[in-house]
């Protein structure tokens, strides 16, 4: 008898359209441009803080206040906290097992920690850019 | 008992006479309460004998019977019908050659298992015949739910990182690594470092996730992983920190 | 036996990832505010520069950048690798080259205040 294993080729730039879960991690994985995108423009502040001259800052600041970065910057915090902080928050418990005696601390909970010191530290960043 | 009539579609492939595989499509009647591996059976014993799958107990316990349904990796004794449509696509466990109709071959996942060294490592003396290893509760908590393979390999099957490459050690031999990690009796985590030292190891790995969310027996091998490379991090500074020191 | 750079790799980018999962949204609402003409006092170029004049702001806000810029070089690299594309050698230097000179330049700039 004969064998001739037969090996399904692989489509290797159209796979995660193939079903729902691999087009979610796809979402979530692309989410790395929009921080490589946040650092290019924090660098662009830092620039324009570095120069000395506060023209140059304030310029940066009026240069933001358009209706497209408006959109831009609403969309992206929807997208980021979604795909970005959700996702890592729900993902935390796998990577850190809590067990007290017999029982695992419960993901929830950990995911809820998460949250917590997520909000947290938002306040702590508003406080001291003095939003409030 | 109410019988449904099922549409199935298996994918079929004879390595003595076809260039690449078919389709072939089956109407099956199936009581309520089947699985899909009745109605694979049905279809052998009295429409088509020569389809060739592997099965064996029926129970979830084997893991022979794994297959793709609908495009799922699942164990065919597990998958319901009354979960499913009345068509139903059936194929050979995804990211394996297909050695004939629904049998994949596995060879590359078996040669992988004994790279994790699957079984307790000591370097001190084992207990003496008379006495024993001691493990409370608790401690078997730690690794148990990595113990429940069954080797189905669903998890190769969901996993777009073995897709692409196969070298990939893969989902089921990195939880097995972890198991035995993680078991109070080992004392074997500086020899299983190859899965970490190597780029074919837990690195590859990206955290898609799939591979958990199709295993039958919620071994949770994409949790395993990131445990090895959470641990792999930390040894790796560990290391910096104190060259020539021992952990 | 030794245990393979990709556990610094990895470990970086798991610390940017979870930098970025808590401060990013943070940061981009602050974008948000001032695109939408509110800009926060302590972004006015005397506070601003007030911080990062501080060591402690130069060394949170090179951090930030840091390990956020690491975290999306190396998560960019998986991207093209999931998209099927097998120049994995020349995508790596490519990108880690970048976010090493962007954090170059962060800390240069930083140093200039």
């Amino acid at each position: 008898m004969s064998r001739r294993p037969y090996v399904r080729p692989v489509a290797r730039a159209t796979w995660y359209m193939r079903q729902p879960r691999y087009r979610i991690y796809m979402l979530r994985e692309v989410n790395c441009i929009l921080v490589a995108f946040y650092c290019a423009l924090m660098l662009a502040a830092l620039a324009a803080l570095a120069s000395g001259q506060p023209g140059r800052w304030n310029e940066f600041l009026s240069g933001q206040q358009h209706t497209a970065w408006m959109v831009f910057h609403a969309f992206s915090l929807v997208y980021f906290f979604v795909f970005q902080t959700m996702a890592w928050f729900q993902l935390a418990p796998k990577a850190m097992p809590l067990q007290v005696g017999e029982t695992l601390v419960p993901a929830a909970a950990i995911v809820a920690a998460h949250y917590l010191a997520w909000i947290v530290l938002t306040l702590i960043v508003f406080w001291l850019t003095g939003v409030f | 008992m109410t019988t449904r009539q099922i549409e199935l579609e298996v994918m079929r492939y004879d390595p003595e006479q076809d260039e690449a595989p078919r389709f072939q499509h089956y109407s099956v009647p199936c009581q309520n309460d089947w699985a899909i591996l009745d109605a694979l059976n049905y279809v052998k014993e009295n429409i088509d004998t020569t389809l060739s799958y592997r099965w064996s107990c029926h129970m979830m316990v084997c893991g022979s019977c794994g297959m793709m349904v609908n495009g799922e990796p699942s164990l065919t004794c597990k998958t319901f019908i009354r979960d499913l449509p009345d068509r139903v696509r059936v194929e050979p466990l995804a990211n394996f050659p297909i050695e004939r109709d629904l049998v994949v071959v596995l060879d590359d996942v078996m040669e992988k298992l004994q790279r994790a060294q699957p079984y307790v490592i000591r370097k001190d003396a084992p207990p003496a015949a008379t006495d024993e290893y001691q493990q409370s509760p608790s401690v078997l908590k730690k690794f148990k739910q990595y113990t429940m393979c069954i080797n189905c390999m669903a998890c190769y099957a969901a996993c777009p990182q073995y897709a692409l490459d196969k070298e990939f050690i893969g989902p089921a031999v990195l939880a097995l690594a972890h198991r035995y990690n993680l078991d109070s009796r080992d004392q074997g985590r500086e020899q299983r470092l190859d899965i970490l030292a190597d780029h074919d190891g837990v690195w590859n790995c990206s955290f898609v996730g799939a591979c958990s969310e199709v295993c039958p027996k919620h071994v949770d091998p994409a949790a395993a992983i990131q445990q090895m490379k959470l641990e792999g991090s930390i040894e790796w500074l560990k290391r910096k920190l104190h060259p020539g020191g021992r952990s | 036996m030794a245990i393979a750079k990709k556990a610094l790799v990895w470990g970086l980018f798991a610390a940017g990832g979870t930098l970025s999962s808590f401060l990013f949204p943070a940061l981009i609402a602050l974008f948000l505010l001032i695109s939408s003409g509110h800009v926060p006092d302590g972004l006015a170029y005397d506070a601003a520069r007030q911080m990062a004049a501080s060591w402690l702001g130069k060394v949170v806000l090179f951090g930030i950048l840091f390990l956020s810029l690491w975290h999306a070089a190396h998560r960019l690299r998986v991207v093209f690798h999931d998209f099927g594309v097998r120049a994995d050698g020349v995508i790596a230097t490519t990108l880690y080259l970048l976010a090493a000179l962007a954090s170059v330049l962060t800390a240069a700039l930083l140093l200039m205040i």
